[in-house]
């Protein structure tokens, strides 16, 4: 009794949730609904007894991937009145796009039956008290269909890669600091100190403001002090940044690339 | 009257309401304390003496902030969305509430004993980021969107070398209950064998709280305060515990993980007269003196380098470290479980 009543409110907050996420006004609404969709179909899991499916849904769906989604929708400059403008265009295309998929689902329904062979793979899951659908759903993914899983990782490492390298792109402005060698700088590398007269100036002294291609030495290669770089710098430059006394022919990073 | 908390259902709804209260007093009253313990502990490491005005060594400082926090305006601004700006700080201070459901204080003493335990601390705690989100987005305000974008790249981005740290302790246990977890540690705590373990997990907690030298979220330097830069009253107040609280709970699965639970170092005689949860409260006690010792020995880390130490040295690090626990137990023979 307690159970059902349980499941018809997991069920009901799930399926209207799932209405909003498509009927919101505001993407980020849209999201926020998605995720409760998510929770409600997590304890659905909790109910039928998958209790390792229902905290994977939450980890996965609601701790990463909508926190991405989140992340992306938050950041789009969405103009609300310019979104509703071509819906009466639109909506007999996305009808027919409906349409079709509610007949396609129908059509599934219609014809649903289980593998022929569920019988032979039943043994793979012994159903006894003790044993948590944990460590069940661990043998048949793990010991019997280690394959088959490694396979699909591989096709996620693929997809992963591939989106990397489509977005992945070299700015010749960035300023990316080779930790190494950032560490290996020494205060003698970097610094002197001067006795200054009052009055004088570094200049009395041989010493000299510090050009800035002397101090990217623990800047990536190719990243900092590059000829494009400087172009792009140039533009915006008022002046040297940082000021250290150095004599006047220590140019420490010389030797380095 | 056993009788009617074992066997009825309204006795046993009772229970668990009186369960839960036994277990967030304490840990409300803890996070009142714990904020003048920071300012405390902080004050002796820079040789200042922190907040000594209200009652005897400034006791009363946890409540005079609380009343003070009570009291003031809630202020909402103008084109905020009114709605998700009040949520996002209850959201956050719930889930740092609600995971305490699991912790076991002592052998059985939890008041839910899933199988799943573990997993469900980890779902809780990835759940935190959406407050700060939800806060950043709904203020309106740019510091604030900043500062909920980097919270969500920063927890993202810990917790999979957490998930990781979590995999290799659960090779050597066997199972996801935080009971079997303690009780495999009987012989050895796992901060032992696995100390570089231990210590990435415990940083990734400090990332995870959103701490010291890990606090971009709120940044102040360049954010003001970050996510809940629009938040006064009670509304920050709720921000404020909610932060206090994860800290707790990431100290309790420190302790867990690693220092053993509610298990004595050793079990010997002056050890074993001491009940078990006063030496988890010990162990977490003695994490969160931890995080405060951080916070005001570090300088806080930029932007690039905490997403190098995330991707480019904990999650390659922990992930060989979880290859090398496998091969190890499976090649000694000591894999918990059996090949069944």
């Amino acid at each position: 009794m307690m159970t059902q009543i349980v499941f018809y409110v997991f069920a009901a907050v799930l399926l209207l949730s799932a209405t909003m996420v498509v009927s919101a006004r505001n993407p980020v609404h849209s999201v926020l609904f998605l995720i409760l969709a998510f929770f409600n179909a997590a304890g659905l899991f909790l109910i039928a007894g998958a209790e390792f499916l229902a905290m994977t849904l939450v980890i996965v769906y609601v701790g990463a991937v909508a926190v991405l989604f989140l992340f992306v929708v938050m950041m789009l400059d969405v103009n609300f009145t310019q979104m509703r403008e071509g819906v009466q265009r639109y909506a007999p295309i996305g009808g027919v796009v409906g349409g079709v998929l509610l007949v396609e689902l129908l059509m599934a329904f219609m014809h649903w039956r289980s593998a022929s062979n569920i019988g032979q793979i039943a043994h793979l899951v012994p159903s006894s008290p003790e044993r948590t659908n944990t460590a069940a759903l661990g043998d048949v993914i793990y010991t019997h269909y280690i394959f088959l899983f490694q396979a699909c990782a591989l096709v996620l490492l693929v997809a992963m890669i591939g989106a990397i390298v489509l977005t992945l792109r070299e700015r010749p402005t960035g300023r990316r600091q080779n930790i190494d060698r950032q560490h290996d700088r020494t205060v003698a590398d970097s610094l002197e100190m001067l006795q200054v007269p009052l009055g004088a100036g570094v200049d009395a002294q041989g010493g000299f403001l510090r050009p800035r291609e002397s101090y990217d030495i623990a800047a990536v290669p190719g990243t900092y002090g590059t000829e494009a770089w400087r172009v792009a710098e140039a533009k915006d430059a008022t002046g040297t940044a940082l000021v250290i006394a150095t004599p006047a022919h220590g140019t420490k990073g010389e030797g380095d690339e | 009257m056993a009788d009617f908390f074992f066997h009825t259902t309204l006795g046993q709804l009772l229970l668990i309401v009186l369960e839960s209260l036994a277990v967030l007093v304490p840990l409300l009253l803890g996070v009142a304390y714990l904020t003048l313990a920071e300012r405390k502990v902080m004050a002796a490491m820079q040789l200042r003496k922190g907040p000594n005005v209200n009652g005897p060594f400034g006791v009363l400082q946890a409540f005079a902030d609380a009343i003070k926090m009570l009291t003031k305006e809630t202020v909402i601004p103008s084109g905020a969305n009114r709605m998700l700006f009040l949520f996002a700080p209850f959201l956050t201070f719930s889930l740092a509430m609600i995971a305490w459901a699991v912790i076991p204080t002592g052998n059985g003493l939890a008041i839910a004993n899933i199988n799943v335990g573990i997993l469900y601390l980890l779902a809780i705690s990835s759940l935190g980021v959406y407050g700060m989100l939800i806060a950043g987005w709904a203020s309106n305000s740019k510091y604030a969107f900043l500062g909920g974008l980097r919270s969500a790249a920063q927890m993202v981005s810990y917790e999979v070398s957490i998930g990781l740290v979590i995999v290799s302790v659960l090779l050597a246990v066997g199972s996801l209950n935080l009971n079997d977890i303690v009780l495999a540690q009987r012989h050895v705590w796992f901060c032992l064998p696995m100390f570089p373990m231990f210590i990435v997990f415990f940083i990734s907690a400090l990332a995870e709280t959103n701490r010291a030298p890990f606090d971009l979220p709120e940044g102040e330097s360049e954010l003001v305060a970050g996510f809940f830069v629009e938040y006064s009253a009670l509304a920050f107040g709720l921000f404020f515990l909610g932060e206090y609280a994860n800290m707790f709970l990431m100290s309790g699965m420190v302790s867990i993980l690693f220092l053993g639970g509610w298990l004595p170092p050793l079990a010997i005689a002056p050890f074993t007269w001491i009940p078990g949860p006063l030496w988890l409260i010990a162990k977490i006690l003695f994490c969160l003196f931890v995080f405060i010792w951080v916070r005001a020995t570090f300088p806080r880390y930029r932007y690039d380098q905490l997403m190098r130490l995330g991707w480019k040295v904990f999650l390659p690090f922990s992930l060989a470290w979880m290859v090398l626990t496998a091969g190890f137990l499976m090649v000694t023979g000591l894999l918990p479980g059996g090949a069944g």
